[in-house]
């Protein structure tokens, strides 16, 4: 199993070294990016199927014990969660080879390996069992992701990266403050040690450093006040890595609170918490509702998401917890494909503004249907996996008799609605643009883009399907960070 | 815990957070070189008491703790990179506009002006 493990994170960073290697023969390098990829996700599905039987797996990096050295823990949650990230960068890759050969995302040469060392970092995050790794894993994503979004050095991309470069940045090195005062407190970073040392500190001690990574990990989630680089410069990429990022940067985030907080009970930073997802729910939605573009509408709606997670994360109830787990699942496919269909959206009419839009409907009515799917689960609405995410998430509200957050994420889910209704009105019904500027695509290029998007439809139809499966799933996960013995225990031992 | 080595934490802290709100990205470099040296010296000085280098030279003294330092040098060499992204980052800006500054977000300008958004 622990070659699996390994597999997760090496598989794609080898495959990236490869194919800056063979960067000028596009058919060989788009090979070796997809093996490495398609390694990475067979593994981590593997690796669930393993975990699920016999119980959490942790291998040892190079034989240290988890008082010095570096632990990959692959238990339930943690499985739960990588396999449908993994999955998603190589549908995603597969839309992308389809998307290269057209005229949009010149100097695709990067494009590939640089996924792949994104993957590597998304894996290792996901999989570490100590924050300082997982602070490396943060650097991997984020470094690679600066340079996805900038290598086209266009002047829009450059300006929107600055902020989002800095906004990062600050969150990194408030991020290694907290590793000081966290090793200062407790003289460990590993995560099941600190499960069980920081739950000892003094109050005042344990809060702070609660909050501190709250304000850490919340500005890659993107939780309100912290969301202003995302809005602003998701739009600017091309599509095929605006997707990945929206499917998975903001979701490592919010992953890595459930991690941290759970497991360290940090139950007094609940109230915060709760708060803080009421006014995320309601300014994404409101956000959403303001913008006249369909790549920005649907960069709102992750920040709206991302506060769903966190109530449910906020509640601290067994309950919460799985619902948290069971949004992150569901929302994370759905979110990429409503951004592959944005890029098919820009493809046939050149622009992805509401203005310049209408009429999709009857020239593609595939692409419509293809949008249809996942914006309705996206709102909430069953019988669509969002329905049973969102279920989980409020019934967990009613039953903490929490009234004030479920009612607002009520309200949320409504104006997220009408801001689906506000795409759907502007792009697929209407009257067809005049100056209709398709970008020139090949019939098989067209295929790749369109059945990558179909796969990854089929996959969130598939989440509602198996829901109840995915829901015992997720309540096993949950019980497991809410009580960290067998955590530590496995760990440690 | 050295009150000298406190007092550089907080000196590098506060001038490096002034410098990153500043709208030029070569300031915001220099910002985020002074606060990389902060959040290492504070990490440093999470590991306990200084010593005698953490390799063994066999005499029995008391050494350093070596998990901080091995924390440190890593986060030493991801700053540097990150420096020098924003540099490259800086220079890009500085060819397509003439200057470095970081700019607003547009689509956000014009929602903020129109009429019937405002109050």
């Amino acid at each position: 199993m622990t070659a699996l493990l390994a597999m997760t994170v090496v598989a794609p960073l080898l495959a990236a070294a490869a194919g800056l290697l063979l960067r000028h023969q596009a058919v060989a390098r788009d090979a070796v990016t997809l093996a490495g990829l398609s390694a990475a996700a067979g593994s981590a599905i593997a690796l669930l199927v393993r975990v699920n039987s016999e119980g959490t797996h942790v291998a040892q990096v190079g034989g240290w014990g988890p008082e010095l050295g570096i632990v990959l823990v692959a238990d339930l949650f943690a499985m739960l969660i990588l396999p449908v990230a993994l999955v998603i960068i190589l549908v995603v890759e597969i839309f992308a080879i389809g998307q290269r050969r057209t005229a949009w995302g010149a100097n695709p040469e990067l494009a590939g390996p640089l996924l792949g060392v994104l993957t590597s970092g998304v894996s290792l995050a996901i999989l570490t069992g100590d924050l300082f790794t997982l602070f490396v894993a943060f650097e991997l994503i984020l470094v690679s992701s600066y340079v996805l979004l900038t290598h086209q050095g266009q002047r829009e991309q450059i300006r929107s990266a600055m902020t989002y470069v800095v906004m990062n940045l600050f969150a990194s090195t408030l991020f290694l403050f907290g590793l000081a005062f966290v090793y200062a407190a407790t003289g460990t970073v590993n995560i099941a040690l600190l499960a069980e040392r920081i739950p000892e500190l003094a109050t005042g001690v344990r809060v702070g450093i609660g909050a501190w990574f709250l304000v850490v990990f919340g500005t890659k989630a993107a939780i309100f006040p912290l969301f202003s680089w995302l809005p602003d410069s998701y739009p600017t990429a091309p599509t095929t890595i605006t997707a990945v990022f929206a499917g998975l940067l903001t979701k490592i985030g919010i992953y890595a609170m459930i991690r941290f907080h759970t497991l360290t009970a940090m139950e007094e930073l609940g109230a915060t918490m709760l708060i803080i997802a009421g006014v995320t729910m309601v300014v994404g939605a409101l956000g959403a509702l303001a913008q006249s573009d369909v790549k920005r509408i649907l960069s709102f709606h992750i920040i709206s998401q991302i506060g769903y997670m966190l109530m449910g994360l906020g509640l601290f109830s067994a309950a919460g917890t799985t619902g948290a787990i069971l949004f992150l699942v569901h929302h994370m496919p759905v979110k990429t494909v409503l951004f592959l269909v944005g890029g098919l959206i820009e493809n046939d009419q050149g622009s992805s503004r509401l203005a310049e839009s209408g009429g999709l409907a009857r020239r593609r009515p595939v692409v419509a249907a293809l949008f249809a799917i996942p914006a309705l689960s996206l709102a909430g609405l069953p019988p669509f996996s969002g329905f049973v995410a969102k279920f989980s998430v409020i019934s967990a509200g009613i039953e903490a008799t929490s009234t004030p957050i479920v009612v607002v994420a009520l309200g949320a889910g409504a104006l997220t609605l009408l801001s689906m209704t506000k795409i759907w009105l502007g792009v697929f019904w209407g009257s067809s643009p005049e100056e209709l500027q398709p970008v020139p695509t090949r019939s098989g290029n067209r295929a790749a883009m369109m059945s990558a998007t179909g796969m990854a439809v089929a996959g969130t139809l598939a989440i509602s399907l198996f829901a109840g499966t995915l829901f015992d799933l997720s309540k096993k996960a949950a019980t497991d960070l809410r009580s960290p013995d067998t955590y530590i225990g496995q760990v440690t031992s | 815990m050295s009150i000298a080595i406190l007092f550089a934490i907080g000196g590098l802290t506060s001038v490096g957070l002034y410098l990153i709100t500043a709208r030029s990205l070569s300031r915001i470099v220099l910002g985020f070189s002074l606060l990389g040296h902060a959040s290492v010296l504070g990490l440093l000085s999470a590991g306990g008491p200084p010593g005698r280098a953490p390799i063994a030279d066999g005499s029995g003294a008391a050494t350093a703790n070596p998990v901080p330092q091995a924390l440190a040098l890593t986060a030493i060499v991801i700053s540097f990179c990150l420096a020098l992204f924003l540099l490259a980052l800086a220079g890009r800006q500085h060819a397509l506009s003439g200057d470095d500054l970081v700019e607003d977000d547009l689509e956000d300008l014009r929602i903020a002006t129109t009429p019937e958004l405002s109050p």
